[in-house]
């Protein structure tokens, strides 16, 4: 198991935060035509560094290891570039942006991922 | 907190965009009709978004959106002189209802956007999760 997990490294970490990050803009998405709705986006760099430098390391057999849901979400406001006559901040074509931005993200970790299991796949089976 | 979760804000968005096109339809269908008094003309109908909160939701941790009231057009209502109407008053005036054509295609094209941008998060999240789904394959 350990193996497994150093193989796949921060990139089992990294899909988690991406897949939270492109709920949040399907939220924004979701939210553009509601009154005083402020847009939210999630700062991936922090949150990653958050979950990288969280691993405590273990001194003791009972010490239980942190996960990745233990980090800070890492959410924030966004900064519209227009304010608009309803209090709502979301900008579609922003989001929209934002959104594709991060589906290609998804898939290149997604990318990554796959060719680490190819490795170990490989690896154990010895051809 | 995960792609599951998406399918459920963006289909309560869709729910929403639904009955605000719904109150369109209404509205324009209901255009031309009249009536007797101030109070009885028929008046616009407006849908108001709110945003749902992640524990309200029952069983998914998202979040979403729903209708939170339909409030009436504020603008006034004309009346119209027009003595040989069935529901004309007593001073043979006609009550028409507030409904701007105009601003209802407006809206209605505005509800359609927003559905269409939905119904791309949807899409984009089910490809990636199939991708995801594929990992483990092959």
């Amino acid at each position: 198991m350990n193996m497994i997990d150093s193989a796949l490294g921060v990139h089992q970490q990294a899909l988690s935060v991406r897949s939270r990050r492109m709920e949040l803009l399907g939220l924004n998405i979701a939210n553009s035509d509601t009154p005083n709705f402020k847009a939210k986006d999630v700062d991936f760099k922090s949150v990653l560094q958050a979950a990288h430098s969280s691993n405590l390391s273990i001194t003791n057999k009972g010490h239980v290891p942190l996960t990745a849901s233990g980090s800070p979400d890492g959410e924030m406001y966004r900064i519209p570039f227009d304010t608009s006559f309803d209090g709502n901040t979301v900008e579609m074509n922003v989001e929209q942006a934002k959104f594709g931005q991060a589906a290609a993200d998804y898939q290149a970790t997604l990318n990554i991922l796959e060719n680490r299991i190819g490795g170990i796949r490989k690896a154990l089976r010895g051809d | 907190m995960a792609l599951e979760d998406i399918f459920s804000v963006a289909g309560s968005a869709l729910n929403a965009q639904t009955t605000r096109m719904n109150t369109t339809a209404s509205n324009l269908a209901n255009a031309a009709t009249v009536a007797g008094s101030e109070d009885g003309a028929f008046r616009a109908k407006r849908a108001v978004f709110k945003s749902i909160l992640a524990d309200q939701m029952g069983d998914s941790n998202a979040g979403g959106i729903k209708v939170e009231k339909l409030i009436d057009d504020p603008s006034p209502i004309r009346k119209m002189s027009e003595p040989g109407n069935p529901v004309a008053d007593k001073d043979g005036y006609i009550y028409l209802s507030n409904v701007n054509e105009m601003t209802e295609m407006v809206e209605m094209m505005a509800a359609s956007r927003s559905y269409q941008n939905n119904v791309e998060v949807v899409n984009t999240t089910r490809q990636l999760m199939m991708r995801t789904v594929d990992m483990i394959k092959s």
